[in-house]
């Protein structure tokens, strides 16, 4: 293995995040078009579906807004490759820059300078997280812009209690309207403090639709504040209908006794993402979600 | 009603157009972005002339990804982006170009409603996002001006389109607002929610 070998698997990984949407994806958006009542709500998830049909079959960004190219690496402690992985993402993402093409998305804010190969200063950004075992994962999640300006954190007094989160949610998708490219993907960060709030709602963005949280009373309080949601009425891109969320995932930490911090995390209809897996071995496979592409 | 459109519309053609009327465009539209819209406003106030004749096409809040090929260029996607950022200036610009279909997605405030009243034009909602589907309706890139200054995104481009949709008009020259329609329907139904949650 070398590094040549991982830089490879994550181009591709790109690739397909930017070109096919995950199936469990689809098969959602698929769903809320069948149930939609509105008119123009049902016309906007047809021209998604075929939009998405169209990017695939022609291997092209199903955006124009290919996102800020943000991953989450999963380092196992015993992997001998380690040291490689940071040099083989930044490097991946200047050559899928070109090679797919993404948007160059990358701007420094004092001087606007715009470096056109979505490199700059922490970016691409790596989630680190050490794990048991000799594996290391890398999921990437582009991520548009559009939606990333409707997320947002709230440091609720602890009185209002998971009632207040499930208000505060519902408000806060219904006030986004269209803006955020509906139908979503909600990730509810809960506890810790408001940095980690947010981190975790941008993790929970990652779990597959339709899966549940492990914990019982987590994964209620997900179907609940789906259903309020979607009774807003906001609907597909904000012109009303049935389905303004495709899903919530929540993820939580403990909290300090005096915060009950919020991070509510806005994925649009494109959530795009996929994963390379690198074995002990040195190979590099692309598996996951994105399994379609196969 | 679903129409076949092809460019340039006059006012009154415009001024029949009412919310829930679904577009599809054949002919020439540009897009602009924030600097795009500065950068035409400023030429305006100093009485240059401009490149092309915005008034003769539709303009699209878009920024395209597009990628040189042989002579030209080749549009890879290129679906709306949210055009309330250009809410501070789109009156004036409707005042001084007089663009009869204006392309976003998300909706506009209430200056460019006044706008398209005054002038005559229609605010119509692409579906965000669909950057493939717009690519696909895009016969060519028939010229691009401001690129250096401006780069990629911002620049502004001209397409030429054939049955480019489907575009929903949004907000109309006679007052008609999709967005103010629904607004009381959500905020009773936000009502209803808060009601169910303490209930539950």
């Amino acid at each position: 293995m070398n590094s040549e070998t991982v830089k490879s698997a994550i181009v591709e990984a790109l690739r397909a995040a930017s070109t096919v949407l995950p199936t469990d994806v689809v098969a959602a958006l698929k769903a809320a078009r069948s149930k939609e009542t509105s008119e123009l709500g049902a016309a906007q998830l047809d021209a998604i579906l075929e939009n998405v049909t169209i990017a695939r079959e022609g291997s092209i960004p199903m955006c124009q807004d290919t996102g800020l190219q943000t991953f989450f690496v999963e380092a196992g402690v015993a992997s001998p490759f380690l040291g490689q992985i940071r040099d083989s993402i930044a490097a991946a993402v200047v050559e899928a820059t070109a090679a797919i093409p993404l948007r160059p998305n990358t701007v420094d804010p004092f001087t606007g300078a715009n470096p056109g190969d979505n490199s700059g200063r922490f970016m691409p950004f790596i989630n680190w997280e050490i794990v048991d075992g000799d594996e290391i994962r890398i999921t990437v999640l582009p991520k548009g812009g559009g939606s990333e300006n409707m997320s947002t954190v709230k440091m609720l007094p602890p009185g209002v209690g998971l009632k207040g989160i499930q208000k505060a949610v519902v408000e806060h998708i219904a006030s986004c309207g269209g803006k955020p490219c509906p139908p979503t993907i909600v990730g509810v960060g809960i506890g810790g403090g408001a940095d980690i709030a947010l981190k975790l709602g941008k993790k929970a963005v990652l779990r597959e639709i339709g899966s549940a949280h492990p914990n019982p009373q987590v994964a209620a309080f997900e179907r609940e504040l789906l259903e309020l949601i979607n009774a807003t009425g906001v609907g597909p891109m904000g012109v009303g209908g049935e389905t303004t969320s495709l899903a919530v995932h929540v993820e939580y930490a403990h909290r300090h006794p005096a915060s009950l911090p919020l991070g509510i995390l806005v994925q649009c209809w494109a959530d795009r993402r996929a994963r390379v897996v690198v074995a002990a071995d040195g190979t590099a496979t692309i598996v996951g979600t994105s399994e379609v592409i196969a | 009603m679903e129409r076949r459109l092809t460019l340039p519309i006059d006012e009154a053609q415009a001024r029949e157009l009412r919310v829930g009327d679904i577009l599809y465009l054949t002919g020439e539209i540009f897009t602009a972005r924030d600097e795009a819209h500065l950068t035409m406003l400023e030429a305006k106030e100093k009485g240059e002339s401009l490149p092309f004749d915005p008034g003769a096409m539709a303009l699209f809040h878009c920024g395209p990804v597009v990628r040189a090929a042989g002579d030209g260029w080749e549009v890879i996607a290129a679906g709306p982006t949210t055009s309330v950022r250009m809410e501070i200036f789109e009156d004036r610009f409707l005042d001084a170009f007089a663009p009869r279909i204006v392309i976003g997605k998300g909706g506009m405030g209430d200056r460019t409603q006044a706008g398209l009243e005054k002038v005559g034009s229609v605010y119509a909602h692409y579906t965000g996002g669909a950057g493939a589907l717009a690519a696909g309706r895009i016969e060519r890139v028939k010229d691009v001006h401001w690129l250096d200054e401006l780069g990629m995104p911002e620049a502004a481009w001209i397409f030429a389109v054939k049955e480019f949709g489907p575009l929903l008009v949004t907000m109309d020259s006679a007052g008609g607002n999709l967005y103010r329609e629904l607004e009381p329907k959500i905020a009773e139904n936000l009502k209803t929610i808060a009601a169910r949650i303490d209930a539950a």
